[in-house]
C-alpha cells in the first residue's frame, strides 16, 4: 500500500502534543527519565521538533539547554524529520570485513542519497550504524529498527528496498 | 516465592519436560522441537519454519504429543535456521518451511531423521545426527549459556526446571551476605566486560562502602563492533542475568537494580522486560523474596546509541538520564555510582556466571580454566570464518582450537592472517601466536585484550592498515569529546593513517603514530581513549611490513586501499 503523500491521516500537532503530555506525565518532575521520554517522544513524532523539546524540558523540570545537550549526544535522536523507513547499514567489524562499503555504495546509487540524508519523497533515510550484533550474517543492514537483512549481495539490495513503500 | 519447597514443587512439575530435553524417551511426549530464535535465525526466517511445523503438527493431530519452542541463540548463526529435536537430540540446519512435513511425518512420527538437513562436518562423508556429537558443540563448555538450547527464554518454569532461582533461594535462606561475597571471591570470577577485574572484590568494596541505598547495575551496552555475546544471553536466558543481580543485591545490601541495554537490541529488551515481569509475578523480584525479608527489583534503562556509555562511569551517568560522559576515577562506582551511591556494575556475561557459582560452589568454578582466569568465556566468531556465531569455551583454550576446530577454519581455502579481539580497544593477533591460550594475561601480553569477546577472523583479503583505519574512524566518531587526548589525538592519528592508505604516507609516519599512541594511552580520561590506539599499535607490531609497503612502495597487497602512484 502506498502511503498518503499529504500525511492527512497522521494526527496533527495538537493531537501529538496531547499524546506527548501523557508520556511526560509518567516522569513529570523526574529528570532521570529524560532519555526514556525522548525515546518515546521520537517514537511518537518520528523526530524531536523544538516544541516537543520545550514541553519535555518543562515537564521534567530540566533546562532546554540540558535537553538539547542530551539529544545531540546520543546518535539515536534526530532533530530533523526523517524518512518513513530508516535503513541502517551496519559498519561493525565483521560487516566491514565482508563488504559494508559495497552495501553503502549500492544503496547510494539506488537512492541517490548519502548516509545521513533522506530521499526527497521522504521514503527512506540512510544511516550508518555501529554493529547491530548480527555479525554471523555479515554484511547486514536493519530496516526500521527491526527487520534484519543479512548476507547482502549487491543485486538483491534494490529488491529489498522496494518492499518498503 | 515463599520458600525453597515451593520452588522445588515447580521444578518437580517440570520433570517430564526436563527429561525429554535431556534425551530420555517419554510416554507423554513424542518430541520437543527446539527452534533457534536468536537474531541470526530470525533473520533467516525461522518464524516461518515454526509456523509450518505447527501446521504440520495440527494436520497430523500431534498437538498433545509435541511441543515447539523458540529458544535463544544456539550458536551457529550461519547455518540458520537451526533446530534440535529432543529426546533424540537431532540437529537440523538450514531448515525451510517446506521441510516441516518431512520433519513431522518422517522424523517425529516414524523416527527416521531427515538426512538432507543434517550437519556434515567439513570433509566428512557421513552426516552427524546428534547435536552432542558435533565437534562444534562437543568442544564447548557451557556455563553462561547453560540453558540456551534447552529452554524457552520466556518461560520462567523452563528456567526453574534447570535449577533456575535455586541459587538465589540458597543465598537468601542459607547464606549470610558476606558468605555470598566470599564465595564469588573464592571462585576467581573476573569481569567479562573486558578488563577482567575480580568480581568478588568489586562486591566486597561496595558492600563495605559507606552510603545508602546501594545499587546493582548491569552493563548490557554491548558496543564493540563484532561482539554479540551479551545479546545472546539477554535474548536466550534473561532470567540468568536477573538471578545473578538479585544474588548480588542480597550480598551487598541493595534493593534496586538497573539493566542498561542498547536500543539496537529490541528483541533483548523485549525478552528481558517479559522476564522481569514474570519474576515479579512469581515473587522472585519484589518484596520479601523467599520469606527472607530481602527485597529486590530491577528496572531497564535503554541506551540511545553512544559507544562511550559502555565505559562504567559514562554508563552510570547515562542511567541518570544525562549525557553519558565519563568522569575521572577514583572515586570508583563501588564508592560513588548511580546517584552518587555505592554501586556494583558488572557485564551481562559476568551476571550469568553468578548463579552456577553459588549453586555448585566456588571450587567447582575454580577448577575450570587457567590459574588466573577461571571459568569459561563466550566468544562471538565472525568475519572470514566458516562457523560464524556464538561459542563458549573454557579459559585457556587456544586461539587455534577456537578458530580451526570449533570455528571450522577459513572459507574458500584462504590463508588465515589475523584474529582481532577486543574491538576498538583490542588488537590483531597473527598466525604465529595461534597457539596462545585464551586468558586475560596471555592476550594482554600480545598487545590485544580479552575484551568483551568479539573475535573477527581475517584472511589475506584484509589489509591491516585499512583495519587500523577502520577502528580509528570508529573511535573518532564515538569519542565523547570531553578530554583532548582522545578527541584530538585520535583524529590526528586518523589523518596520518588516512594519508598512508591514499599513498601519501611519509617517512617517519609510523614512528609518529607510535608516539601519539603512547601519549593518548597515558593521558586519556577513560578506557575508550586509553585503549583506542591499541589496534594501530598491534598492527604496527605484527604487520609493520604492510605499513612500509603502503608508505614506500604505494602498494596494498590486499588491494583494499586505493593508493595514488
Amino acid at each position: 500500500m502506498v502511503a498518503c503523500e499529504c500525511k492527512c491521516e497522521e494526527p496533527g500537532k495538537d493531537e501529538l502534543s496531547k499524546q506527548l503530555e501523557l508520556i511526560i506525565d509518567e516522569y513529570r518532575g523526574k529528570s532521570s527519565g529524560l532519555i526514556q521520554v525522548l525515546t518515546k517522544a521520537q517514537e511518537l513524532i518520528g523526530y524531536l521538533p523544538k516544541w516537543a523539546l520545550i514541553s519535555i524540558a518543562k515537564g521534567l523540570g530540566v533546562s532546554l539547554q540540558e535537553v538539547y545537550g542530551v539529544v545531540t549526544f546520543y546518535a539515536f535522536f534526530s532533530l530533523i524529520p526523517r524518512g518513513r523507513h530508516k535503513i541502517s547499514v551496519c559498519a561493525g567489524t565483521a560487516c566491514y570485513v565482508k563488504g559494508t562499503n559495497m552495501v553503502i555504495k549500492t544503496i547510494r546509487e539506488a537512492l541517490g542519497i548519502k548516509p545521513g540524508q533522506t530521499t526527497p519523497d521522504s521514503r527512506y533515510t540512510l544511516e550508518i550504524v555501529r554493529c547491530i550484533g548480527a555479525c554471523g550474517l555479515a554484511p547486514a543492514m536493519i530496516i526500521d529498527g527491526k527487520d534484519v537483512h543479512g548476507r547482502l549481495e549487491a543485486e538483491q539490495i534494490p529488491e529489498i528496498l522496494e518492499q518498503y513503500a | 516465592m515463599k520458600s525453597l519447597d515451593q520452588l522445588a514443587k515447580i521444578k518437580e512439575s517440570m520433570q517430564e519436560v526436563l527429561k525429554v530435553r535431556q534425551g530420555e524417551p517419554s510416554a507423554n511426549w513424542k518430541a520437543h522441537i527446539m527452534v533457534c530464535g536468536g537474531q541470526g535465525c530470525i533473520s533467516s526466517n525461522c518464524r516461518d519454519v515454526v509456523d509450518a511445523i505447527k501446521e504440520s503438527i495440527a494436520k497430523n493431530g500431534l498437538e498433545e504429543k509435541t511441543k515447539i519452542v523458540l529458544t535463544g541463540c544456539m550458536g551457529p548463526c550461519d547455518m540458520g535456521p537451526v533446530m534440535i529435536i529432543y529426546p533424540d537430540g537431532t540437529f537440523y540446519r538450514r531448515v525451510k518451511p517446506k521441510d516441516a512435513a518431512a520433519i513431522i511425518e518422517e522424523h517425529v512420527m516414524k523416527g527416521n531423521p531427515v538426512t538432507r538437513l543434517l550437519y556434515r562436518a567439513p570433509g566428512a562423508k557421513e552426516p552427524t545426527q546428534r547435536v552432542h556429537d558435533i565437534d562444534l558443540f562437543k568442544k564447548q563448555k557451557k556455563i553462561v549459556l547453560r540453558n540456551t538450547i534447552y529452554i524457552d527464554p520466556l518461560s520462567i518454569e523452563d528456567y526453574i526446571s534447570r535449577d533456575g532461582y535455586a541459587a538465589l533461594g540458597k543465598a537468601v535462606t542459607q547464606m549470610k551476605p558476606e558468605e555470598v561475597v566470599a564465595e564469588v571471591k573464592k571462585s576467581g570470577l573476573r569481569g567479562r566486560g573486558g578488563a577482567g577485574f575480580p568480581t568478588g572484590m568489586k562486591w566486597q568494596f561496595t558492600a563495605a562502602a559507606e552510603g545508602s541505598p546501594k545499587y546493582v547495575a548491569c552493563n548490557g551496552d554491548e558496543g564493540d563492533p563484532g561482539a554479540f555475546m551479551d545479546r545472546s544471553v539477554l535474548e536466550g536466558d534473561p532470567h540468568s542475568v536477573i538471578e545473578g543481580m538479585a544474588i548480588c543485591g542480597y550480598a551487598i545490601g541493595a534493593e534496586q537494580g538497573y539493566v542498561y541495554v542498547r536500543a539496537e537490541y529490541p528483541l533483548a529488551i523485549e525478552r528481558l522486560e517479559a522476564a522481569i515481569n514474570r519474576a515479579r509475578e512469581f515473587g522472585l523480584l519484589g518484596k520479601n523474596i523467599f520469606s527472607s525479608g530481602f527485597n529486590f527489583d530491577i528496572e531497564i534503562r535503554i541506551g540511545a546509541g553512544a559507544f562511550v556509555c559502555g565505559e562504567e562511569t559514562a554508563l552510570l551517568t547515562s542511567i541518570e538520564g544525562k549525557r553519558g560522559e565519563p568522569r575521572p576515577r577514583p572515586p570508583f562506582p563501588a564508592q560513588s555510582g548511580v546517584w552518587g551511591k555505592p554501586t556494583v556494575l558488572n557485564n551481562v556475561e559476568t551476571w550469568a556466571n553468578v548463579a552456577p557459582i553459588i549453586l555448585n560452589g566456588a571450587d567447582w568454578f575454580a577448577s575450570i580454566g587457567t590459574e588466573k582466569s577461571k571459568g569459561t568465556k563466550v566468544f562471538a566468531l565472525a568475519g572470514r570464518i566458516n562457523n560464524t556465531g556464538i561459542v563458549e569455551v573454557p579459559m585457556g583454550t587456544t586461539l587455534r582450537e577456537i578458530v580451526f576446530e570449533i570455528g571450522g577454519g577459513i572459507p574458500r581455502k584462504k590463508e588465515f592472517k589475523a584474529v582481532q579481539t577486543g574491538g576498538p580497544s583490542g588488537g590483531c593477533i597473527p598466525a604465529e601466536h595461534l597457539d596462545t591460550p585464551v586468558d586475560y594475561d596471555s592476550l594482554g601480553a600480545l598487545g590485544a585484550i580479552m575484551g568483551s569477546g568479539g573475535m573477527i577472523v581475517m584472511d589475506d583479503t584484509t589489509c591491516m592498515v585499512d583495519i587500523a583505519k577502520f577502528f580509528l574512524d570508529f573511535v573518532v566518531d564515538e569519542s565523547c569529546g570531553k578530554c583532548s587526548p582522545c578527541r584530538i589525538g585520535t583524529k590526528r592519528m586518523y589523518e596520518i593513517i588516512d594519508r598512508i592508505t591514499k599513498g601519501e604516507g611519509r617517512e617517519g609516519d609510523i614512528e609518529l603514530l607510535q608516539e601519539l599512541a603512547v601519549t593518548i594511552k597515558n593521558t586519556a580520561l577513560c578506557g575508550l581513549g586509553q585503549t583506542a590506539p591499541n589496534p594501530v599499535l598491534s598492527t604496527i607490531r605484527y604487520f609493520r611490513n604492510e605499513y612500509e609497503e603502503h608508505i614506500k612502495e604505494h602498494k596494498c597487497a590486499a588491494k583494499i586501499c586505493e593508493l595514488k602512484e
